[in-house]
């Protein structure tokens, strides 16, 4: 399939594209400029993929913006790798996807920077705005920490939640419940007996599917 | 001189005007808001954790439950989404049907959201009149899929079952009308002194500021930026469609007014080209790979395969290669992406949700400094916020 992908997009390109690699044009001016910090490009199956160290990312971030047309980041979004098949245990847990837009090229990039539990990952808030809430809810969820942020609180958990839920070891059903105390007159939380049932067990095909 | 201080305002979240469960700080200088601090997340339900345990296809009907008054336009991106992981295209006629629905939503939107607006700003009758347009189109809904609103109608590779016999006509006359309802709607706003006074220079966000706070769909496109998906990044069938795309030009509560309602007409053109294309064209209407679709009925009656096929995609699902894709849709709002990371068994491992209005809530602070109090009704309604796509 990803094979398919990229000869199609060198159909689309030009006859330079018969040289590799057939990265577009902004990924190889970032490659040129940030170098060793650029640590993978790969071609996804909607667009190109960019691995970046995490140091680098707001300078990277800053860079496209100005000179490489992408005006928007449409998404940032977290991801806990510890779970994922072949990860290692000291790689690092968490990623951070980026997804920018060229509304006057019109392109779109993903970035990628990986972060363990105890990494600060720079905040993009100074490139867009808009990154404010969206890091806001990768703090949230994932408890990944984002430098110079001006503004990290929880913003989808209620008010005095414990934990970071999309993390692979957090409970389907959560830790606590609420319930209304007729004594106190006030809802309360205690924690929950209510056991993790899984309807559809998650499986791998075999070989050939079928 | 007397002491002045800044008063502190609580809005929401039981607020009928909060379009839903938002609580929003507001600090005011007498009645002019200084700024203002949304809280979201009161509609959370953790989806994202769901996903993440349910298959493939269990995961669909959540989508409706996002934003839940354009139910269809959110199973389309989680479809493509899939679609695009699994290599599969739907079939045309799926395609068109998709395409049809996806339209009737835009309307059933924006139909919504206009008449919402014009509750929170005092017009009764518009509500009225617009929800009158929703009936019918849910009537639709009820036809193919059902069920009224959560209709789970779309699925990866097509659609569940193919139109019941007269329901093409049945829309089909709907669209003769419908423009003369959208006519009704501008008689009563478009030039209305109370409406314009409201709208026109409120919530201005100009070019530069729309595109750094993430916006999309006619919040983009009511400050001029020429962008929407269904033309830069077609999906499905609309690159053969023949549409326009209003833009704005001073990026005000107003034009995003103008912009919205002229997509409703353009909407109507979409699904008369759609009717015209179905009523001629018969065909199957999802992939005849029966891992990754259910068998029809009747061939389960004397295929035992059939019948295994039809057990495993309805109990263990299917699987989905590894790899990870960004699909997005121009959704009503704006756009609404699905970012899918698969681990190659048969359920999602992780699967984010790019939400429009959870950018265009963020920019609430940003278009409310300096307006009134009763602007920031306008201005949150002028985004079409549905909070079960910002809070997920």
């Amino acid at each position: 399939m990803t094979d398919e992908t990229v000869t199609e997009d060198k159909l689309h390109d030009d006859i330079s594209a018969v040289h590799e690699p057939a990265w577009p044009a902004d990924v190889t001016a970032l490659q040129a400029k940030f170098g060793d910090d650029v640590q993978e490009i790969e071609q996804g199956l909607d667009c190109v993929c960019v691995t970046l160290a995490r140091g680098a990312i707001v300078e990277a971030c800053h860079y496209l913006k100005d000179t490489q047309a992408y005006e928007q980041v449409m998404d940032i979004c977290g991801v806990d790798m510890s779970d994922y098949p072949g990860h290692a245990a000291e790689a690092p847990r968490f990623e951070v996807v980026y997804h920018l837009l060229s509304v006057s090229e019109n392109k779109r990039l993903r970035l990628k920077v990986l972060a363990g539990e105890r990494d600060l990952v720079d905040s993009v808030t100074e490139v867009w705005p808009t990154a404010n809430w969206y890091e806001r809810e990768v703090f949230d969820l994932y408890g990944v920490i984002f430098n110079h942020h001006p503004d990290l609180r929880r913003i989808l958990t209620d008010y005095g939640f414990e934990g970071y839920p999309l993390r692979k070891d957090f409970p389907l059903t959560g830790r606590v419940e609420m319930f209304f105390d007729e004594a106190q007159w006030r809802c309360v939380y205690r924690p929950n007996k209510v056991e993790n049932r899984e309807l559809v067990q998650k499986s791998w095909p075999e070989g050939e599917r079928g | 001189m007397a002491e002045i201080k800044n008063y502190t305002l609580n809005f929401g979240p039981q607020h009928p005007a909060a379009h839903g469960v938002l609580r929003l700080v507001t600090e005011l200088d007498g009645e002019v808001v200084e700024k203002c601090d949304p809280h979201i997340g009161l509609l959370h339900r953790g989806t994202e954790k769901l996903f993440e345990h349910k298959t493939y296809l269990q995961n669909l009907p959540y989508f409706d439950r996002f934003d839940y008054v354009s139910m269809m336009a959110n199973e389309h991106a989680y479809a493509l989404a899939v679609e695009k992981m699994l290599g599969i295209t739907a079939p045309e006629r799926a395609q068109y049907i998709r395409v049809m629905f996806a339209e009737l939503t835009r309307i059933l939107n924006h139909c919504m959201w206009l008449g919402a607006v014009a509750l929170d700003i005092g017009a009764m009758t518009v509500f009225l009149y617009c929800f009158r347009e929703r009936e019918d189109i849910f009537d639709f809904y009820e036809a193919v899929s059902g069920a009224r609103m959560h209709a789970s109608y779309f699925r990866p590779g097509g659609v569940t079952k193919d139109l019941p016999e007269g329901l093409l006509e049945k829309i089909e006359a709907f669209t003769e009308t419908f423009p003369v309802y959208v006519d009704e709607y501008e008689t009563l706003l478009t030039e209305n002194r109370i409406w314009k006074q409201r709208n026109v220079d409120i919530g201005v966000v100009d070019r530069e500021a729309a595109l750094a706070w993430g916006f999309s769909g006619p919040m983009i496109r009511g400050s001029g930026v020429e962008w929407d998906l269904r033309k830069t990044q077609p999906y499905d069938v609309y690159d053969r469609l023949d549409f326009d795309i209003p833009v704005g030009v001073t990026g005000d509560c107003y034009d995003r007014y103008l912009v919205r309602v002229e997509e409703m007409r353009q909407s109507n053109k979409i699904i008369k080209q759609c009717i015209d294309w179905l009523a001629a064209n018969p065909g199957p209407v999802k992939i005849d790979d029966y891992k990754l679709t259910n068998p029809p009925r009747a061939k389960m009656k004397d295929d035992m395969e059939a019948l295994i096929h039809h057990f495993r995609y309805f109990s263990e699902g299917f699987d989905v290669p590894a790899g990870e894709v960004y699909a997005a849709v121009e959704h009503p709002k704006g756009e609404f992406g699905v970012y899918l990371v698969s681990d190659g068994s048969n359920k999602p491992y992780r699967m984010k949700v790019r939400a429009s209005g959870f950018a265009h809530i963020e920019a609430l602070d940003y278009m409310c400094r300096g307006h009134m109090v009763a602007d920031v009704v306008a201005i949150l309604g002028t985004q079409d916020i549905v909070f079960g796509e910002v809070d997920r």
